[in-house]
This record gives C-alpha cells, structure tokens and sequence, in this order.
C-alpha cells in the first residue's frame, strides 16, 4: 500500500495538472466550498421565501425544494448535464456543470436549514422587533437572522461535509476529482483494487471526520456561550451545561 | 421531432427498459432496508453499551462508513472486496449478479450508520429514569432494552428512520456507477439510443418523485397515527 | 392618547374582547387586571397591533390604527412595549439592544445613540452592565434593560405586558421602583399585572376584566376597599385569602 502512495500521491492530490485541468483531492475540496459558499445565499434566500407571510412566494418555493429533495442528486447532476448546454448555447463543462448542480441541489438543503434556524428563534424576538417598530425585513436582517445564522453553524458544517461527499458523483459525467482518480490509478495498478480504494476512504474520512469533530466542538461551544438570554439564572444555566457535556 | 414523444414511455422497447429499471430500483431499496434495520439496531445497541469496548466498536464503524461518500463504499464492494475474497466464492460471485450483490452491501452499510445514530438518538430521548426503573426491578441490560426502552423508541425513531428510506431511495440511483441495470442506468441507456434525453429523464424523475411523495406521506400518516406520547 | 370603540376580538370561535370602550388619557397610569384567561394580555396588545380586532375602531393620538395607509411601524415606534418575557436580543450587548432602534429608525448618530441609551440605564440602574451580554444578567436586570430599550424610542406611551410575572420574587421589587419612578415623570402608562401593591401605590385607575369583557372601572382605593362587581370581589378575596373558600 504505501508503494502505491508513494507512486501515486502527486496525482491523487492534484490530477494532471499542470498538465492538463486540475483534479485530484484538491479538486474535491475546490468544487465542495465554491458550492456551498455559492449555495449558501441562495439558500438563505430561499429559507426566508419559505418563513415568508407571502403566499404567492412560499408555495412556488416549497414546491421548488420539495422537488429538489425527492429526486437523487445524480438526477439534478443528469438534467443538468444534458440540458445546460441547450439552455445556455455553450458547452458547459464538467466542473461547471457540477457545480451548478451542487448549487441547486445543496440551496434546496439549505433553504430547510435556513427555515430551522428561523423558526427554532422563540418567537418572542420578531415580536420585540415588530413593537419597537422596525419593519419586517429589517426585524429580519437586524434580529432574527444573524441569531438564527449563528445557531445554524454547526449544521452548515455538517452541510459541507455533505458536500465534499457529493463531490464524488461527478465521477458520472467524467469530472476528475477524487474517486475518479482512484479509479484511473485502479486500472494502472490493476492488481491492488481494495488497497487503492481503501485508501480513498481514508482520504475521505480524514476529512470528514475532521470536519464533523469541529462540528460538534462548535455545537458545545454556542450551547455554552448560552446563546438564548434564558430569564433568570446565568449561574446555574452555565452549571447545568458543564454536568449535561459530563454525563 | 415531436416536442415530447409520450409514446416512447408509455409502450414498446424502451418502456419496458425503464420500467424495468425502476423495479430494480425498488427490489435494491427492500433488500437494502431489510437488511440495514437489523444491522442498525445492534450497532446502535453497541454505541450504548455499558461496555467501553463494545461503544467504542459501534462509533467506529458508524464514524467510519458516515464520513466516506456511498460512491467510494460502492466501488470498494465491486471493485475491491471480492479480490479479497477466497477464489469459491469469488467465482460465484462473479457468476451471479455481482454488481447488484455489492450494491445491497454498500447500501445496507451505509444506511445502517446513519440508522444506528437515529435509533440511539430516539433512545436516548426516553429519560433515563425509565431504563433504570427497569434494571431497579432487576432486568438485565437487554431485557430492559427489549421490554422498557425500545418500545417507547419506537415511536420517536420511526419518524426520523422513513426519512433514511427516503434517503435510501435516492441513493440507490448510485448503484448506476457500478452497472446495476436501475431506473438511473436504464434512463441513461434510453437516453443514448434514442436521443430522446428529456422524455427519459422525465420518466426517471417522476419515477423517483412518486416514490418519494408515498415515503414523505408515510411519516406524515404515522405521525399522525402514533403520536408520542409522555408523561 | 389611546381611544377603544366597541372593540371586539375572536379567536377563532372564541370571543377574547367583548365590545370594549376605553380611553386612555396623557398622563394616566391605569392598571388592568383580572383573572387568568380574562383577556386583558390581549388586549393590550392590541393597542399596537400585535393582535388583530375584528370590529371596533382603535385611535392612537386621534389617528385609526387599523385605517388603510397607516404605517404600522411609525406609530409602533411611538408606543414603547414591555414583554413578561423581557426578549432582550441576545445577539447584541444590552447597550446596543437600547441603541438599535433609535440609531435605524431616528436616524441617530452612534454616538448620540450611545449617550441616551448610557442615560437610561443609568436611570434603571445597570449603567454598569452597558458591555455586558444578556444571558450574563439576572432576570430583574434584563426587564430593567427591557425597560430603558423601550424608553430609548422616547415613546409617549408605555405599555407593560406582566412585566414581572417571570421573575423570581426578590426581583419584582426593582421592576416595580423604575416603573414607579417612569409615572412620577408623567409618562403614560397602562399596566397588566398581578401586582396589587403596586396598583394601590401608583394607579390613577384600575380596570378589572373578566372573560373578555371590562367589569369594573374605579380609583384603586375604591376597587380594593369597595369593590361593586361580584366577579371584581370574588377576585380580590381569592388574592387575599387563597384558602378562604375551602373554610
């Protein structure tokens, strides 16, 4: 196993570049955050279409994520793959082409998130907001998102975690990220396919699992930090907190 | 070229190809459930064990296939794991439907992590005074489990657990990577021989949308029929 | 300041207002209280339209609340609220929850912000605690701080939704010193509470309430020495003497 790391390790990492477009693990990692930072907007636009008051907005959005949701992203990554280029008159990439389906894809996840987060706030907050006599979107902009924003950290987290996994599927259309790269060294190889392949879990797990323990301390951090002002009792909150992350 | 072809879908070749599909499709979610369900609850039941050992075993594995994409566990089972295996069983593999078999392995794995983690966490949600109220009348561990604990879960978990059938769902359109002949790989190969990449597409999709609404209205009738209920 | 004309509020099939008719003037501190359920939460908050009416006329310094065109959050900024659950923003330190809203909705400079909202929390009492967060103050603290956030709008309306129901009993008292402390200014005020004491001491005006409906209108020393309504003096005797009935 480690000859084959050792062989391969440059490719792995980078595809052929510089001698052709850029793949590999960094690949991965290039196609998962440009998807979710680009996601991410849309989604929280999507989350408010969704908490909106506007009947006209919500259902068209509902219906919009609850599409997205039911089908399986290879299928968003196919009608992408064959219809982009149709839409748009230019032959659209493969990087291109997967990013927009991650895009879309991971937005509609997001929207959901976004949603949570909104309504996980007591509702006490929109209403101060309201009566101090701010108007709706500024009540939103000024209160109730950047609260709801900052509950939602750990599960963005975990969202791009999600992503980088997603990642993989551009194997399908021919995209050079890391499987893919796997299995090109497999067919040079040839003779060790558990090895190759374990390797890429590894590489994988290293990465998301990283990801998901920073995830969590995140989650404990924010439980700490006693992100609602509960009434009353900022001692024993804080108390009660450090026994609950003992048991 | 008529604008959308309904004939292509609803008779003749390339009909039966797709719905052939879907009924792999469908027959890769059972196999996969059947056998993810059992293999969640014990690897759940481990993560709560009161043996260090036993927890440890649990969170590695339900750590180590939940941070690695279906796509690579997929490609392990095809590609990597029968090399592994002794030359008997690897002929008989390959002599059946290999490609489908690593598929259900693959699925029902990967499933079964992310199972296991809903079914401690359902677990977990009934207060623990219940579980020792049931080792207090001097129950062991899994009896308490068995006749205490579980059956509350129950109702609390299943909920969360439709929603990995529906994830199950949409993941078993990966299998298309390893050449398991599903409504994914079926939509494809329409798709090259006639050109028709819209009609095909629509089928798939509103296949795999169908599908998804009966899960989602699923946990919808049983949370309404079995609400949980506390003290 | 404040006029109700033969206002009425369903929820539902549930009538929660029946044909109220009151008015509210500058300079009068009225205590509405009654017994749970009695409506008198409700309806205060529709003085700002926090709840809907579904008949009658509501007029605020002469101007229908509900007349199409009126900008819901110009008059909301002039009627100050404060919630039994105080809903400070837990995102902000307690010197930026008191300057937020004059700095959006005044036009106020931050500094010129900063130095009102120092000067109302050194009149509750916690001008110390302007860099602190709010889940580090104790529940008395944060209804004071909820207190000068309302009074930064410089409101000529002040209204008190159970202000101290949520506290523990040893921080009613420094609620109800800088509520007392407002009405000696001259600030109009209406107040639904429990606090008897506190009605006796500072109330021009008590009205009692009971299933939606306005039973009893009277001076404190009046309503607690000679109440008229049965319902009125069956109240005040279970407040007094809560085993009494069971003798």
């Amino acid at each position: 196993m480690l000859q084959i790391i050792n062989d391969y390790w440059v490719y792995f990492l980078i595809g052929q570049y510089p001698n052709g477009p850029l793949g590999g693990l960094v690949l991965t990692l290039l196609l998962a955050s440009c998807g979710l930072v680009l996601a991410l907007p849309l989604g929280i636009v999507l989350g408010l279409a969704r908490v909106s008051p506007w009947r006209w907005l919500r259902w068209p959005v509902t219906g919009f994520v609850f599409v997205v949701r039911g089908l399986p992203l290879l299928m968003v990554i196919f009608w992408a793959y064959f219809f982009l280029p149709s839409v748009t008159g230019v032959k659209t990439d493969q990087f291109t082409t997967m990013l927009i389906a991650l895009v879309i894809f991971d937005a509609a996840y997001l929207a959901e998130i976004v949603r949570a987060g909104i309504q996980g706030l007591p509702r006490g907050q929109m209403e101060t907001a309201r009566a101090l006599g701010l108007s709706y979107f500024r009540a939103m902009r000024l209160v109730v998102l950047p609260q709801a924003l900052r509950s939602m950290l750990p599960s963005l987290v975990n969202q791009f975690v999600s992503t980088i996994k997603e990642t993989s599927l551009g194997y399908i259309i021919g995209l050079a990220e890391v499987s893919f790269i796997a299995t090109q060294i497999n067919t040079q190889v040839f003779t060790k396919p558990a090895q190759i392949y374990l390797i890429l879990g590894g590489t994988y797990f290293i990465l998301c699992f990283g990801l998901s323990r920073f995830a969590y301390w995140l989650e404990r951090r924010l439980a700490r930090r006693g992100m609602s002002a509960a009434p009353g009792r900022p001692k024993q909150a804080r108390t009660a907190a450090r026994s609950a992350e003992v048991t | 070229m008529p604008l959308f072809d309904y004939s292509l879908l609803l008779t003749g070749k390339y009909h039966d190809m797709l719905v052939a599909g879907l009924l792999l499709s469908l027959q890769l979610l059972a196999a996969s459930l059947v056998l993810a369900l059992p293999i969640a609850l014990v690897v759940a039941l481990l993560r709560l064990s009161p043996v260090a050992p036993l927890r440890w075993l649990g969170f590695a594995y339900v750590e180590s296939i939940r941070n690695i994409p279906l796509l690579a566990h997929m490609l392990f089972w095809y590609f990597g794991a029968p090399e592994l295996l002794p030359d008997g069983i690897k002929q008989w593999l390959y002599a059946g439907h290999i490609e489908a078999y690593s598929a259900i392995v693959a699925l029902a794995l990967y499933t079964a992590a992310f199972m296991a983690e809903d079914i401690r966490s359902g677990i977990r949600a009934i207060p623990a005074v219940q579980f020792e109220a049931g080792r207090a009348l001097g129950f062991s561990f899994l009896d308490t489990m068995r006749r205490v604990v579980l059956p509350q879960a129950l109702r609390v978990t299943v909920p969360p657990l439709i929603s990995q059938t529906l994830s199950l769902w949409k993941n078993t359109s990966i299998a298309t990577v390893i050449g398991v002949a599903e409504l994914m790989y079926q939509a494809g190969q329409v798709e090259s021989a006639t050109f028709r990449s819209f009609e095909s597409f629509a089928f798939a999709s509103a296949a795999y949308l169908t599908v998804s609404l009966a899960i989602t209205g699923l946990a919808t009738w049983y949370h309404h029929r079995f609400p949980v209920r506390t003290i | 300041m404040i006029e109700l004309q033969n206002v009425n509020k369903w929820y539902g099939s549930y009538q929660a207002l029946v044909d109220i008719n009151e008015t509210i003037h500058k300079g009068e501190v009225v205590v509405v209280c009654g017994p749970s359920g009695s409506g008198k939460s409700t309806l205060i908050r529709t003085f700002n339209r926090l709840e809907p009416i579904q008949s009658g006329r509501i007029l605020f310094e002469g101007q229908d609340i509900h007349a199409p065109g009126t900008d819901v959050n110009a008059f909301r900024s002039r009627i100050g609220f404060v919630f039994q659950q105080f809903n400070l923003f837990p995102h902000l330190t307690v010197l930026q929850n008191c300057t937020m809203a004059p700095m959006q909705l005044r036009g106020l400079s931050r500094k010129e912000a900063d130095e009102r909202a120092l000067a109302l929390l050194h009149r509750v009492g916690l001008a110390n605690k302007a860099n602190a967060w709010p889940s580090e103050l104790s529940g008395g603290q944060q209804q004071r701080v909820a207190i000068a956030r309302a009074l930064a709008m410089q409101p000529p309306l002040m209204l008190f939704d159970e202000p101290t129901s949520a506290l523990d009993p040893e921080m009613v008292g420094e609620v109800l010193l800088v509520m007392r402390d407002l009405t000696r200014d001259g600030m109009t005020m209406v107040c639904v509470t429990h606090e008897m004491g506190f009605a006796r001491e500072v109330a021009d005006r008590v009205i009692f309430m009971d299933e939606g409906k306005v039973l009893e209108r009277a001076t404190p020393d009046d309503f607690f020495n000679r109440p008229q309504h049965p319902r009125a003096q069956q109240f005040l005797s279970d407040i007094r003497s809560p085993f009494a009935r069971d003798a």
